[in-house]
Parts: structure tokens; sequence; C-alpha cells
């Protein structure tokens, strides 16, 4: 597409987000129904989120780079950056948020049959089914593929037993996708990628409190859950193939950890002295040094997001570059909100009160303390560096 | 502009990384050179080789007889200079002072330009006024004399000073020192009377001079740009050097981290080679990852500049503050890998360590410019 085609692109752009974002949908996201997940149980806060995630959901817009046949608009990379960039422009809030767009949707787009794609790409660009995701147990961390959850094979179907953790929103979730251990011998080459209804008989929730007071994370439970094989013809039960799930997870994990460094221009990465100086009307000096250096370092780091993102259209980044973006991204981040509790000062501690929208920057604070963990500790991330990139022996 | 090399300038990262790594090794240069206590701290023969390389004039504009080029290319040439620690007056003559000149009336560059291109002479430039990096304030005055100027004060770390045929001066023409206006740049050639040299060997055995101008009676001609308006291209000329270090500190970064970790693959201790170790591994991959961020910003800052861009001058001090962070633990990373042996001045290691340093105070050490970040930020 030549540039004049991307101008006019911009241009046309520019004025569907205006006839079609409603003003309150240009608000950042404050609370948790903010955010419209979509789902059989989903309701709207108000009507400007309906109007905004039907509008979206009509032109594409949900997954705007997916084939319109699987429900997206079809976007080349060029045109969904211009996209991103005039959403940003105006504040617009994500329509539709969705593990199914960010997670098992590029799974499918990689590993799936027409037929699971037909359907179930269809479903997550309507809203229409919720997902989460099966992968940590309590025994299986950062070493996931120790997993123990066992499906054993019934024929045409599966029975599945064991318990997952850490599973985001499992409680308001319809279906999950599914890391299940189908053969014992092998460790890697004996896992399977299922996906399956959660209101199965045998699956049950249970939500875990963390230390920032809430959190979207459960404990799932398996006890003799049937999984069939196939929900019909071309649609198998699990992506890829039977014990080779670990393909698809490694897949995914890659995706996972770009997401969670905040390479797309999350506001992790920008500069914040000069708003907290705002915040507390005066700096004490050194916050002001360790403020600079932050800024310094979050300036740099968002370069490092931009080279990334270009690298990886033309296919220039390492393999293991997400794994680099994951670990720097989220140190920083950890960083960033201590800075902020610094800068905050008492205000910052009030846990429960509207002047901090119900203490959202200690909430906040504590939750940065994840990122780290999450998706594959700072530890596991410069191992993969040693071993991938710095080619250390034994890493 | 994406933040990769196109294809001109991967050929060109390709050809410098060859030729420094040839023609400007340590052994070949920085130790040759040290080892002889060369008085200018670099080989003449490789600065010919280096106008050969067409790498003297890139910033020159093509109609002065240079390539056209801008500040991503000059960069490329440095990380290399970095990697390798090539002792040579690149930054100062083909960047610093190319960058001053280019702002220069025709006839300022028909003087200087030429010879600048062909490598037969190499010039340096004259900030600093102490012993940090504080071009805000600028002292040494300039004094309206006939139909010139006459030149008087002292200037500090006027790099490879003594072996330049011509130094861009900035001295105050009119105001107090730290105004912004007032400033004007100058060409000093190296035989004006009245300037003298107290030229030292620094820590990485480049050469540095202590200038003092004594009376210095400079031809009208001599001005670089407007007369009271020079801050705007001494602006450009450091945004520029800075833009450059951070390259050529990106270069020093990578040459000690490649060499720490080829290093610890090798070296044993407990039976085992020490790169097994968790400990260093971890290490080591915390330098990978700030190295690759430090070059990606140095990256983004060098197109802002040759873009125009007005956040040219708060990337360049990001560039400048972050890779002088990281340069410096690439190099304390580095000796310590090494143990024992990266005490010993066989082992390169510890040159890494002793450029970073003098790198580090060129035009504005990491805290002097995560200052103005915060400054430029609004706080």
């Amino acid at each position: 597409m030549s540039d004049t085609d991307l101008e006019g692109f911009r241009a046309e752009t520019r004025a569907w987000l205006e006839a079609n974002c409603p003003p309150e949908m240009r608000e950042p996201v404050r609370d948790e129904d903010d955010v419209y997940w979509g789902g059989r149980n989903a309701t709207f806060k108000n009507d400007a989120q309906k109007a905004w995630f039907e509008a979206c959901r009509d032109k594409g817009y949900t997954v705007p780079a997916w084939p319109k046949e699987y429900g997206g608009a079809g976007l080349s990379p060029a045109q969904a950056k211009v996209l991103r960039e005039e959403m940003a422009a105006i504040g617009a809030r994500p329509p539709l948020s969705s593990f199914g767009i960010w997670m098992l949707g590029p799974a499918l787009l990689h590993f799936g049959t027409e037929g699971q794609k037909q359907r179930f790409l269809n479903e997550i660009a309507r809203g229409e089914i919720r997902w989460c995701q099966g992968y940590s147990e309590p025994g299986s961390g950062s070493d996931l593929v120790s997993l123990q959850t066992y499906g054993e094979d019934k024929g045409d179907h599966w029975v599945v037993n064991g318990q997952k953790i850490w599973t985001s929103y499992a409680d308001k979730a319809d279906w999950i996708f599914c890391l299940v251990r189908t053969d014992k011998e092998n460790k890697y080459q004996g896992i399977t990628f299922m996906l399956y209804d959660m209101a199965s008989p045998g699956v049950s929730t249970k939500p875990i409190l963390l230390i920032s007071g809430s959190s979207p994370f459960c404990e799932t439970f398996f006890d003799d859950v049937e999984v069939p094989k196939s929900y019909g013809e071309d649609v198998p039960a699990y992506v890829g193939q039977v014990n080779r799930g670990w393909d698809v997870a490694k897949y995914l994990l890659g995706h996972e950890r770009e997401m969670i460094s905040g390479a797309d221009g999350g506001d992790r990465t920008s500069a914040i002295g000069a708003a907290m100086l705002r915040l507390s009307g005066e700096l004490d000096p050194v916050l002001r040094a360790e403020l600079a250096q932050f800024d310094v370092d979050a300036l740099a780091y968002s370069a490092m997001g931009e080279k990334f993102l270009d690298e990886i259209k033309v296919g220039k980044a390492h393999p293991a570059q997400p794994n680099m973006m994951k670990y720097a991204g989220t140190e920083l981040n950890k960083r960033r909100h201590e800075l902020m509790m610094a800068a905050g000062g008492t205000r910052a501690l009030e846990w429960d009160s509207g002047e901090t929208d119900g203490g959202k920057p200690s909430r906040n604070w504590l939750r940065t303390k994840a990122n780290s963990i999450e998706g594959g500790t700072s530890e596991v991330m410069l191992n993969v560096i040693s071993k991938r990139i710095l080619d250390l022996p034994g890493a | 502009m994406p933040l990769y090399y196109d294809d001109d300038q991967t050929m060109l990262a390709e050809t410098a990384s060859q030729f420094m790594a040839e023609e400007g090794s340590i052994k070949n240069q920085l130790r040759h050179w040290r080892d002889r206590n060369c008085k200018d701290g670099f080989g003449h023969g490789l600065w010919k080789q280096f106008a050969e390389m067409g790498f003297t004039g890139m910033l020159v504009g093509e109609d002065d007889g240079g390539l056209g080029m801008g500040q991503v290319e000059a960069n490329i040439v440095l990380e290399e200079i970095g990697r390798n620690l090539t002792p040579s007056p690149f930054l100062s003559s083909s960047v610093l002072a190319a960058t001053a000149l280019k702002h220069g009336s025709n006839d300022v560059k028909g003087r200087w330009l030429p010879d600048l291109v062909s490598g037969d002479k190499v010039y340096a430039v004259a900030i600093d006024e102490g012993i940090k990096h504080r071009p805000e304030r600028i002292a040494c005055r300039a004094e309206k004399s006939g139909n010139g100027f006459r030149l008087s004060g002292k200037k500090d770390f006027v790099v490879y000073g003594a072996s330049s045929e011509m130094i861009v001066v900035a001295a105050r023409t009119s105001g107090s020192d730290a105004d912004k206006d007032g400033v004007t740049l100058f060409a000093v050639p190296q035989d004006a009377a009245g300037m003298s040299h107290d030229s030292v060997r620094l820590v990485d055995a480049s050469m540095a001079s202590h200038v003092t101008f004594d009376n210095v009676e400079l031809d009208g001609d001599a001005v670089i740009g407007e007369v009271d308006g020079g801050r705007d291209v001494l602006n450009a000329m450091l945004i520029s050097g800075r833009v450059g270090s951070a390259a050529e500190g990106v270069g020093v970064a990578r040459g000690a981290m490649d060499m720490t970790v080829d290093y610890i693959k090798q070296r044993k201790q407990f039976g085992k080679v020490i790169g097994e170790f968790q400990a260093l591994q971890h290490r080591a991959s915390h330098l990978y990852s700030e190295v690759e961020i430090a070059r990606a910003v140095t990256i983004k800052a060098a197109q802002l500049f040759d873009a125009g861009s007005e956040k040219a001058d708060l990337m360049a001090s990001v560039a400048k503050a972050k890779v002088a962070k990281v340069a410096g633990l690439a190099v304390r990373e580095g000796v310590q890998m090494h143990g024992g042996i990266g005490m010993t001045d066989e082992y390169d290691i510890g040159l890494y360590m002793k450029r970073e340093r003098a790198l580090q105070e060129f035009l504005g050490d990491q805290y002097y410019h995560a200052g103005r970040v915060a400054e430029m930020s609004g706080y």
C-alpha cells in the first residue's frame, strides 16, 4: 500500500472514529466494569459501551488485523498501526478485551483447522464466548512443562482430572483453553492443548485474594470432566496435534511475553517525572534524581519497543527477543510504581477513598509485583536469554 | 522511519565493521600508539585510510566535497570505533567540527572543509571551561578589535587539540556568562599567536589540551555563523556530538560485553566453565538487555536529529545518559567477570573501562544528561 493510500485510510479511520466512538469511551479506564469482556453473561455498563462495542464488531475492529472471514477487518500491518495510532490519539478504549483475542486467536490462526477458525475466531471477534487460559498448576509455575492435570483417553473423549491455578477470570469465563497431560511418559510431547466448556460437569472455580485486595485470578478444579475429542466436522477439541500442545503453548507464551512487556506502547514505558511533580507540588531532590534516571530508562525502553515492533514486522528480531522485552519492561514497570508511591506520599496510601479512585495507586503498585512473575519470571527470561541469545553453556 | 538500518546503511555497517576490526584494531592502533607514547594519540596513516573510505567527510554536504550523509551513518562508524577502541579524531573533527562548519559562510566552508574531507587536517572543538561539561555558561571572551576579535580565556578537555590545525571555539562576544545570547563560534587556526596548549595524556591514552587564549587576534572571517547568535549552531554541534558519543559508547559496551561473554564460555573454575553458573548468566543477560535498549535509543536519537525534529535534543540526552549508564555497567561487569586477569594490562578488557570513563565525561556525563531530561520534561 502506498503512502498516499495509507493517508487516505487514515482520514477515513479518523472520520469513522469521530462518528462512532462516543465521548464516554474516550476516557481512561478507571474501574473493572469500564472494560468490556464479552461472553454469554456479559452486560454493558452503559449505552455508550454497547454502542462502541457493536460499531467495532460490525466493522471488524474488535480484531482489526484478522481476516474478514473470521470476523476481522483484514487490515494490513501498516493499516492496523494507523488504526492504533488514531485510536490512541483520541484516547479510545478497547471495544473488547479478551484472552480469545490476545491468546487463543493467534494460536488458532497459526495452528487451527479451517473449521476451528470459522467457529471459534468468529465467536471471539463477536465477543460471544469469553475464554480463560488454563496453564499454571500449583506445582508447575515457571517449570510449566511439569504440569500434572491428566486427561485419560476414553476413545471418543478424555476424562480430565487435576487443578489449575492463576486462571484469570475463570469464574467469569465460558470456555477454557487448557494444557492437559495426555501422555505420562513423555514430558514435552505428552501435553494436549484442549478447548472445552467451563459449564461442563466437574469444573469448579474459586477466586484467589491477592495482596492488592482483589484479583482476576482463580483456582480451577477438574473432577472427572468429560471432554469430547471433536465438536463437529473439522472442529477438533484440541489445537494442533494430540500430545503436541507444548508447541502451541510455547508459541503463545511468546505472544504473552510481548503483551506483558508493554512493547505495544502501554503507559509503563512513558516518563513520569513531570506528572509526579504536578501530583506532589514539590519533589525531594533525591526523588527528583531517581525520577530523572527512571525517565531516561523509560524513554530508552520506549525506543526499544518501537525498534522491536519495527523489526518483528520485517522478521529481523531475534526469536528470543520477546523474553528480553518482557524482562526489561516488567522490571521497569515495577520501578515506575515504586516511584509513583514515593511521590504520592500519604495520599497514595489511601486504600479505599474517592480521592484515589478506591486505592488505585497502592493497588496498582501491589499488582505490578506480579509482572515479573506471571508469563514467566524475570529469572526464567534471563535463563532464556542466556541460552538462546548469548549461547552460554548449560543454560 | 523504521528503527533499523536500510540496505545502504547495512552495507556501510558491514564495511565499517570489517575495516575497523582489521585496520583499527586494539593491537594495531590503541596499543601500538600508546606503547610508543605517541604525542598525537592516534595514527595519521589510519586517518588517511578513513579519508579513503569516505568516512572523514560523511557529514559534509556533497556541494562541499563530502558524502552528505547523516548522523545515523556517522553513528554506524562510531559504533565500530567504540567496539575496537580505535583512536581517531573522527568524533571531534568529522562530527563536531564538521557540524559547526556546515553552518558557516561559504568562505568559512571553502577555507576549512576541503582539508577535513581529504583527511589532510584534523580539527578540534573547545567547549568546556572546567572539569565538568557545562556549556550553558561560557566565560571565554572575544572582544571586538578592528575588523576582527581579540580572544581571551581558557578551555579544557580539548580532545586532540594539539594535533589539530584548527579549533572551533565557543566564546562570549556580549552579555554575561550564563546568557543564551552573546555566544559566537570561531574557527581558530593552530598557528594563531597567543594560543597555547598544555597537552596531557588521559587515562584512555588519548590526548587532550588545556588551551589558553591570550589576546589571540582573529579576523572577522574566523566567525562561524552569526556574531552573538552562535548558540543555535553550538546546540546543533552538541546534539550531533552527544548522539555520536552515545554511538561510540554503544560500541564500547558491545565490545566489552562480547569479550566478556566469550571469556566466560572458556574460563574454567570448580571443574566447570564459569558461564554455566547462573549467577553470571543472569548478570550477562541483564547486561545484554540493557545494551540492546541503549542501542535502540541511540539510533532513535540519530534519526530524530537527521529529521530535524524538536525532540532530538531531549532524545540525545536520553541516549547519552542511557549509554553512559549501560557502558559503565558493561565495563565493570567485564573486568569483574574476567577476574584477576581483568586487572592486567595484557588483557584488553581494562582498556574498555578506561575508554568508557573518558567517553562518559565527553559532552556531559550520565548525571548531567539525566538532569537535562528532567529539566526539558518540566521538573
